[in-house]
């Protein structure tokens, strides 16, 4: 429908068609949501599920051990089965608070396009060579992980054939595997801490299955070769991260790729004005995954890094919904507002504040560790009050921790603060 | 027979070339990349002194302040982004003080026009974000900034509407003096021109020393920088500059035309004129040193580093004439700092020169010294984007997110009159991989837009220089392409 | 700890779920299946555990050429675990292939691949691109 002004509206625009915008849409669709619609500025939806290819995903959503793009194609089939508009190879320009945008494709040309609710969903960017700071020359192979997957994958291109792998994120792994087997040799993996940064699981079956070595507390510190890398400089780090002068070793490789963290993507959240976490460098946001922008929404990478896509899906519903809600007035906006607390060895909570009244049946808190534990608690106190206590094996800041807990706890009790902290055995 | 060659497609040979069109000549401009500015132009501070620095009567002193005025027109001319800032060199003691009162002084003798010395407190008025303990300043509001690269691309294009030709990958390997001429030997075709103009850059020393016996050495000064991403650009408002030191001018902060936030250079002398690294200890003594100038500069938001070369003379000021020992060749040499301000004055001498030695030049009734403007997609009104997309569809195609640069914009810096053939070439001229992911989202789509309009194929599309390949070949097993 | 020989403990990572657990396996002649398995936080990982001290299987998931789409890759995967050792030849064979868009998700690209029981399956369903057939058209002409 156009306005009275010549701009389209819809009840709700989704930002982003990779795995938090398809199933947030779908889920404001099924819950009574009239017009959506989804921008995605690739030609296609799925985002970055597209070059997953690997499997691993859906365990949880559906019981199944899929590969990405078969996740991403369940949503997007649904997608299609409920007439959701989306306008592909779309680039949001400008999105302001009152929940205006500006965006271009090629076939609308310039649109200025209204909703009543807006669920941010672009996802999350890879840190880059300058980001971290390697000193040496600028020449061509230096690629981040994710920027290989979609050469090799979607486009059949290889990056390399000696490769040197800085950090242990999980595409950084998946990677090591993947060059592996397309004929590539990954000589050697870093992680810079001493432990690595992605799933156990995938140290397992992409280095240890390929007899990749792995050497932790190793960082790169000089990138070699004028018009194409030629080699790298490796060194110890201490327990700052920082290289040890002195342990300089030499690595004959043509591509050095980055794998050493992502982030939200928030410009546009920025612009609007929607208050960002300093610490996930996302949104901070309420139960229903609500911003500091009434109407404005978040969920998935954009709010905060995810290592697995199910619960990107678990958490991009609930922002569906709660649009869904907001656009048919059934959101609360007041009453009693918790706020969640990271408190020792917790480095964020995500939800950031709880509006009580808006609750399910159950509330889940995601969050992650500041370093590694073993045989630690996980302690959540209502205020001055231990509610709950998840005894863990092991936790990684590499690793997702979530906790489930009876929203009758807090409902049953004026609750202002709700922290976390991990408490380890024995204390 | 061209009438002259310029060697080197720097921001002084491109301006010399383009001063050079204006007239009814032949010219060559010739470069050894395959792109202009890819040396000293690509990586240095880009900005346009006021002109108080250099030693009154030095050429460094006269080019300078000559120059800085002409900047206006120029970039007019060229649709290039400058702007007059202002720039403030800072004192933090009271020697810096009585530095400051020198290069006053100097500036007066040097003809600065609206300097001023400014007291603590009138300088933190002006940039809240220095430190506390800065006592002065000396400002001067002509100062400016501009994109270099940008600027010598411009420079480069127009001279080639203009009837220049542009020999890109022509490595001078050898300089021959002919009767009424020379023959500039390369490995891609051999050059035939009545004078040749010297603006080699850090090898101008080698490419003088090919025609006559050497009389003067360029060392290369390395300099490093650090980028910051656009959020801290706003952090000031003019350049700020540290009391000088025996190196140059120390580590300056800057907010850049494209609104990043540049710090840098240290100095550094080198042996090697290739080397462009950057180091962790240099870095680190940039970074020390601009934290005397604020401590508020959110280091972790830089999103690149880079190096530079300048090169430096051994006769400690411009070289600019023509070579005593070898008629016909001019000098334009040892144009280190402030050489990108000096630049538009070294032209106009150096045509001065040759109107001296060759007698009079004609000037071309058809001469069009206006380059048509490069479009920047996101600086329209909404209007006009909307005209722009309905009239071509690829501005409605956005490649690169970060710096919002549209499928249009590279495709027209690709067809322009000294286009781009690289990832880099592309990178210079519209911005594509220049912002904070850095081009981790957009180089396979700008590696593919560079295929398809220069007919190739993807694992031929280069990084940078030549055999900068991205790709190595294709999974499946096909043939590769590097080293080809 | 891999290379420890069969007779002692063996510890690996469980790779069925992103838990990652690390648990411990070794010969127990009271055990029905002849080992015992500890560290796992659920029935799948005895299993596991077992089986990667027996015969090692993994899903194998890569890309073959594909024509006329809107990638130059389709993705693909087996339908199930092959062994571990059959990896490497089983991608020899892949990198062979090429298809022809469009393909459906789930299509049989290679049967029985290596007499493993086990089919290649395209991963995701690709239609047939204009674009590319366009920009074919455009760079042969």
């Amino acid at each position: 429908m156009k306005g009275s002004d010549g701009v389209k509206g819809y009840d709700v625009a989704v930002i982003g068609g990779g795995p938090a915008g398809l199933a947030a849409a779908i889920e404001s669709k099924k819950h009574g949501a009239g017009s959506i619609c989804v921008i995605e500025r690739d030609r296609e939806l799925g985002g970055i599920l597209q070059q997953c290819i690997h499997n691993g995903f859906g365990l949880h959503i559906f019981k199944e051990d899929l590969t990405g793009p078969e996740y991403a194609e369940r949503f997007i089939d649904e997608l299609k089965e409920l007439e959701i508009t989306c306008k592909l190879d779309t680039m949001v320009l400008e999105l302001s608070a009152d929940r205006h945008m500006d965006i271009i494709n090629t076939y609308d040309g310039f649109m200025r396009i209204k909703a009543e609710a807006i669920i941010l969903a672009m996802g999350c960017r890879e840190r880059t060579r300058g980001a971290i700071n390697i000193p040496g020359t600028r020449p061509a192979g230096v690629f981040t992980a994710g920027t290989a997957q979609r050469f090799i994958n979607m486009e059949g291109c290889l990056v390399g054939r000696k490769i040197v792998m800085l950090g242990t994120g999980d595409i950084g792994l998946i990677m090591a595997r993947r060059l592996t087997l397309e004929g590539a040799e990954v000589k050697v993996v870093l992680a810079r801490r001493g432990y690595p940064g992605g799933l156990m699981r995938n140290v397992a079956q992409c280095l240890y299955d390929y007899n990749i070595p792995l050497l932790l507390h190793h960082t790169v510190v000089k990138i070699m070769g004028k018009e194409r890398v030629t080699g790298v400089l490796i060194a110890r780090t201490d327990e700052e991260r920082k290289p040890i002068p002195g342990t300089e070793e030499l690595y004959d490789c043509d591509t050095l790729l980055l794998s050493v963290g992502l982030i939200p993507e928030n410009e546009l959240s920025r612009e609007a004005g929607v208050k960002l976490d300093p610490v996930t460098g996302g949104p901070v946001v309420d139960e229903s995954m609500g911003t500091s922008i009434r109407g404005i929404f978040a969920c998935g990478n954009v709010v905060h890094v995810h290592d697995l896509v199910d619960y990107v899906t678990d958490e991009s519903r609930r922002a569906g919904r709660s649009a869904a809600k907001f656009v048919q007035k059934s959101l609360k906006e007041e009453g009693l507002l918790i706020k969640t607390k990271p408190g020792d060895g917790i480095r964020y909570i995500v939800p950031n504040l709880i509006r009580v009244d808006n609750l399910d049946d159950t509330l889940e808190l995601f969050m992650r560790v500041s370093e590694i534990y073993r045989n630690a608690r996980l302690m959540v106190k209502a205020d001055d009050v231990v509610i709950r206590k998840v005894k863990k094996m092991q936790m990684a800041p590499g690793e997702m921790e979530r906790i489930r807990l009876d929203s009758k706890i807090l409902k049953d009790r004026e609750v202002s603060v709700l922290s976390v902290k991990v408490e380890k055995e024995g204390t | 027979m061209y009438d002259i060659a310029v060697i080197g497609a720097g921001v002084i040979g491109t301006f010399i070339a383009r001063e050079l069109s204006r007239y009814s000549l032949k010219i060559a401009l010739i470069e050894k990349d395959n792109d202009v500015s890819n040396g000293t132009t690509k990586a240095n501070s880009g900005i346009i002194h006021a002109g108080y620095d250099s030693e009154p009567g030095t050429s460094k002193a006269k080019f300078n302040a000559l120059g800085n005025p002409m900047f206006d027109q120029i970039c007019k001319e060229l649709a290039v982004s400058f702007k007059r800032i202002g720039s403030l060199v800072i004192g933090l003691s009271s020697r810096d003080m009585n530095t400051i009162e020198e290069l006053y002084i100097r500036g007066l003798a040097n003809g600065i026009p609206e300097m001023r010395v400014l007291n603590g407190n009138e300088v933190r008025k002006m940039e809240p974000n220095l430190n506390d303990d800065v006592s002065g300043a000396l400002y001067a509001p002509t100062a400016g900034i501009i994109d270099p690269w940008e600027l010598a691309i411009a420079l480069a294009e127009n001279a080639v509407e203009n009837g220049v030709e542009l020999l890109l990958n022509h490595r001078v390997t050898a300089v021959e003096k002919l009767p009424g001429g020379y023959r500039i030997h390369t490995p891609a075709s051999d050059i035939e021109a009545e004078y040749v103009i010297n603006c080699a850059g850090v090898h101008a020393d080698e490419i003088n020393s090919m025609a006559a016996s050497t009389h003067f050495h360029i060392t290369p000064r390395r300099g490093q920088y650090f980028v910051l991403d656009k959020y801290a650009g706003g952090l000031f408002n003019t350049v700020v500059f540290q009391c000088p030191g025996k190196m140059g001018k120390g580590v300056l902060v800057t907010p850049t035309v494209h609104g990043n936030l540049l710090i840098g250079p240290d100095a550094q002398d080198t042996d090697d004129k290739e080397n462009v690294e950057t180091t962790a200890d240099r870095l680190l003594f940039v970074r020390e040193s601009a934290a005397k100038i604020s401590d508020r500069i959110p280091f972790n938001t830089v999103i690149r580093t880079f190096a530079g070369l300048r090169a430096h003379p051994n006769t400690g000021d411009f070289i600019i004439e023509e070579s005593k020992e070898a008629g016909g060749l001019v000098n334009v040499a040892g144009i280190e700092s402030p050489g990108l301000s000096a630049a538009p004055a070294i032209a106009k001498h150096v045509v001065e020169l040759l109107r001296g030695a060759a007698g009079k030049l004609k000037e071309r009734s058809d001469f069009n010294p206006l380059r048509r403007k490069m479009l920047k997609f996101m600086e329209l009104s909404d209007n006009e984007k909307a005209g722009l997309i309905r009239k071509d569809h690829r501005y409605g195609r956005i490649i690169c997110r970060c710096e919002h640069v549209t499928e249009g914009e590279i495709v027209d810096a690709i067809r322009r009159k000294a286009g781009a053939t690289t990832v880099s070439g592309i990178k210079r001229r519209v911005r594509p991989g220049m912002g904070r992911c850095q081009g981790g989202f957009c180089e396979p789509k700008v590696m593919e837009i560079l295929a398809r309009e220069m007919g190739k194929d993807m694992l031929e599309i280069v990084k940078e220089e030549k055999g900068s390949f991205i790709l190595t070949g294709r999974t499946k097993g096909s043939q590769d392409y590097e080293g080809k | 700890m891999r290379s420890e020989s069969e007779s002692k403990a063996k510890e690996i990572i469980c790779i069925i779920c992103p838990v990652g657990c690390r648990i411990i396996v070794k010969r127990d002649k009271n055990s029905s299946s002849g080992y015992s398995v500890s560290g796992n936080e659920c029935k799948k990982g005895e299993a596991y555990g077992i089986e990667e001290l027996t015969n090692p299987t993994r899903v194998l998931t890569t890309t073959v050429k594909i024509e006329g789409a809107l990638y130059n890759r389709l993705p693909v995967r087996t339908d199930g675990a092959i062994p571990k050792d059959k990896i490497f030849a089983c991608m020899k064979v892949i990198n062979r292939i090429e298809v022809k868009a469009p393909v459906k998700v789930g299509k049989v690209i290679i049967e029985n691949i290596l007499d493993t029981g086990i089919h290649l399956i395209a991963s995701r369903s690709m239609l047939r691109s204009m674009l590319r057939s366009m920009l074919r058209s455009i760079k042969a002409s």
